[in-house]
């Protein structure tokens, strides 16, 4: 009977891959459960000597099995949504049983990491500096140099903190790299390990993946012998946003409320437990395994524009047709991105808008569609790669609407410990609210015989405007993490590029 | 056992650990259904820390509660790309379908943002909700 290769992502789960699966066990088939290919749309995706079913339900089985089903795509290897990315972190997606030694050695598994013992700590941190590999969480700071920081520092105890913590809304590659091959990972932890001589690594990972924490401790079981001394443990997180920024996380792996540290110290010289400690991305460590294999670090540094090398996994989300993973060196645009491999909306009206990195991107409007895919051109252009989520809207959506979201996420999710986040963030919701309203009246405080110095007159929507921007100018320049001063990116973006949505005249007309 | 002794169990089990606390907070939690002064106080003298220690750690994170609440739990995303999808017209009748019995929670991000509205109840994951599809898990919650 044939092998019947069923996606275990949690997305085909969610899509009830759980019952196909059943009916084709019923059916006599051997069920091998493989990692997500990323194709989310499709999913459950079903894989029957080699050729590929599309939006499997238990109904189909027996056309399936009989050769009669409409629902074939061909072999799913040269689809044109897989054969046009190049995929690096992402090359055993689809193709491997996540918990199976067998597949990843097969696949390459473990060669970074023995190539890494032979030629040492310092030639380990060459190799990821040469590389030129950047942090993938979002600040996109230079891997090999925080590794070298920690290798230098002097210390009985050092770890490996690998955020997992993967609360921005329209990413999900951190999830599939984990539940899809999480030996990855947990070797590149034991090569970072190796590089800086850490004894112990934690994983933090996200309450909300169920899925990953499962297989993530399991794949950490088979693979102890392998790694040791390293150690690895896995420790979830108890559904704070703001512990995915680094200090926070650290506190709370220490067992303390999840709230930011000051930097300096940097959490290479003084981190978890105040020891020298390297904190980087799933994406990032799991990015090192093929940076360290002969010729690796020449590959990826040879791969992508600028200052942003390699390869990034990005994922495609929201109101989108073809959503996903879709793994490609840097420099694609975004306009290639969402209509050509995203193939516009699903819902098949206009774009309006498109969040790239999580709730804290800024809006972009279609017609920057020809930014590339860079950390300096984003950043020249006031927005944010991150962590490599594109979210995309249609033509329904209310930008000043997701303003005011923006704020009261920051609001709901703020740790609390500085100013300009914690207060600004409510005061910002309530802008954005008297700006629909267009302006307002002075309230009973300020008309109090007292407060002779304030103004008494009524402000109009412009002067909310006005306020609405210093604010943002504030918490930009005056949070300690990148939840208060990021906030502005979507709130500035929506009320830049779509002012009608907040009652003020359209973009060009004053 | 005794919900102390239970306490003391899950105590035991982490005290070798290294910040040994959200885990123990995890464990009590689960069990308990959530983590009140008395397991506060217990928990507070295992690890030798103040009371007000934990407090602040349980009052910190949303997954942990200071009093029980007995009512099946149904979690929605309502973050950014499942709002592109439509969530937020969901959201009146899931609230009716839920009405007492059942405690809505906003979750953000599933990390199943390509083929939203989701859910989650327990560790069930649901994907491509609709009105009516959400208002069924609801009811059968």
């Amino acid at each position: 009977m044939s092998i019947v290769r069923i996606s275990s992502d949690a997305v085909a789960r969610a899509c009830g891959s759980a019952e196909v699966e059943r009916a084709f066990t019923e059916a006599g088939c051997t069920v091998e459960r493989v990692s997500g290919w990323g194709m989310h749309w499709l999913e459950p995706v079903v894989e029957v000597d080699g050729i590929g079913y599309a939006e499997v339900t238990a109904a189909d089985v027996s056309a399936i099995l009989g050769g009669s089903s409409d629902k074939a795509i061909g072999a799913i290897a040269e689809h044109p949504w897989i054969s046009s990315q190049q995929r690096l972190t992402f090359a055993r997606a689809g193709r491997t049983r996540p918990l199976s030694m067998e597949d990843y050695e097969a696949t390459g598994g473990w060669a970074g990491l023995n190539r890494a013992r032979r030629i040492g700590p310092e030639a380990i941190v060459e190799e990821v500096t040469s590389s030129g590999l950047r942090g993938r969480g979002g600040a996109g700071f230079p891997a090999g140099i925080k590794w070298q920081t920690v290798a230098g520092a002097q210390a009985a105890r050092k770890y490996i903190v690998c955020n997992a913590d993967e609360g921005d809304s329209g990413t999900f590659a951190d999830r599939m790299l984990i539940e899809g091959d999480p030996f990855a990972l947990i070797e590149g932890m034991a090569i970072a390990a190796l590089a800086v001589g850490a004894q112990k690594g934690f994983v933090y990972l996200r309450s909300e993946y169920p899925d990953a924490i499962v297989t993530l401790n399991a794949a950490i079981d088979l693979a102890a012998a392998k790694i040791a001394p390293f150690e690895i443990e896995v420790r979830v997180g108890a559904g704070a946003y703001v512990c995915g920024e680094e200090t926070s996380l650290l506190n709370s792996l220490e067992g303390k409320r999840g709230e930011v540290r000051a930097k300096p110290p940097l959490p290479a010289l003084q981190g978890l437990f105040g020891q020298p400690t390297v904190v980087n991305n799933v994406l990032t460590l799991a990015a090192v395994p093929h940076v360290l294999m002969d010729g690796g670090s020449a590959q990826y540094g040879s791969l992508g524009m600028g200052r942003s090398k390699g390869t990034m996994p990005i994922q495609l989300a929201g109101n989108i047709k073809h959503g996903g993973l879709y793994e490609t060196a840097f420099g694609i645009t975004l306009g290639e991105l969402v209509n050509e491999i995203g193939g516009g909306t699903a819902s098949g009206r206009p774009v309006k808008a498109v969040q790239v990195g999580g709730p804290l991107g800024a809006y972009i409007h279609p017609d920057q569609f020809d930014l590339p895919f860079d950390y300096e051109a984003y950043a020249g252009a006031d927005a944010l790669i991150g962590h490599g989520g594109v979210t995309v809207f249609d033509d329904h959506a209310d930008m000043a609407e997701m303003a005011r979201f923006a704020f009261q996420f920051c609001a709901a999710e703020s740790c609390g410990k500085c100013t300009p986040c914690r207060i600004g963030a409510v005061r910002g919701r309530e802008l954005i609210g008297r700006i629909l309203d267009g302006g307002r009246e002075a309230d009973a405080l300020e008309r109090a015989p007292q407060m002779h110095n304030t103004s008494t007159a009524t402000r109009s929507r412009a002067e909310e405007v006005t306020l609405l921007e210093d604010l943002c100018e504030v918490m930009k320049d005056g949070s300690l993490c990148a939840l208060g001063g990021f906030t502005p990116y979507p709130v500035l973006s929506a009320i830049r590029n779509w002012p009608e949505d907040f009652g003020l005249p359209p973009r060009g007309e004053t | 056992m005794t919900q102390e002794g239970r306490i003391a169990e899950i105590c035991e089990i982490h005290a070798g650990r290294e910040g040994p606390l959200l885990p123990i907070l995890h464990d009590v939690q689960a069990e308990l259904g959530c983590v009140d002064a008395a397991a506060e106080m217990q928990i507070a003298n295992a690890l030798n820390i103040s009371r007000a220690e934990v407090r602040g750690v349980v009052s910190f994170y949303h997954d942990f509660s200071a009093e029980p609440d007995p009512r099946p739990v149904v979690q929605i995303c309502r973050a950014e790309a499942c709002k592109a999808r439509g969530v937020e017209a969901l959201m009146p009748s899931a609230s009716a379908a839920a009405g007492e019995r059942v405690r809505i929670d906003t979750v953000y991000c599933l990390g199943l943002c390509s083929v939203g509205p989701n859910a989650r109840i327990g560790d069930d994951l649901h994907a491509r909700l609709n009105g009516e599809r959400l208002t069924r898990l609801i009811e059968n919650a």
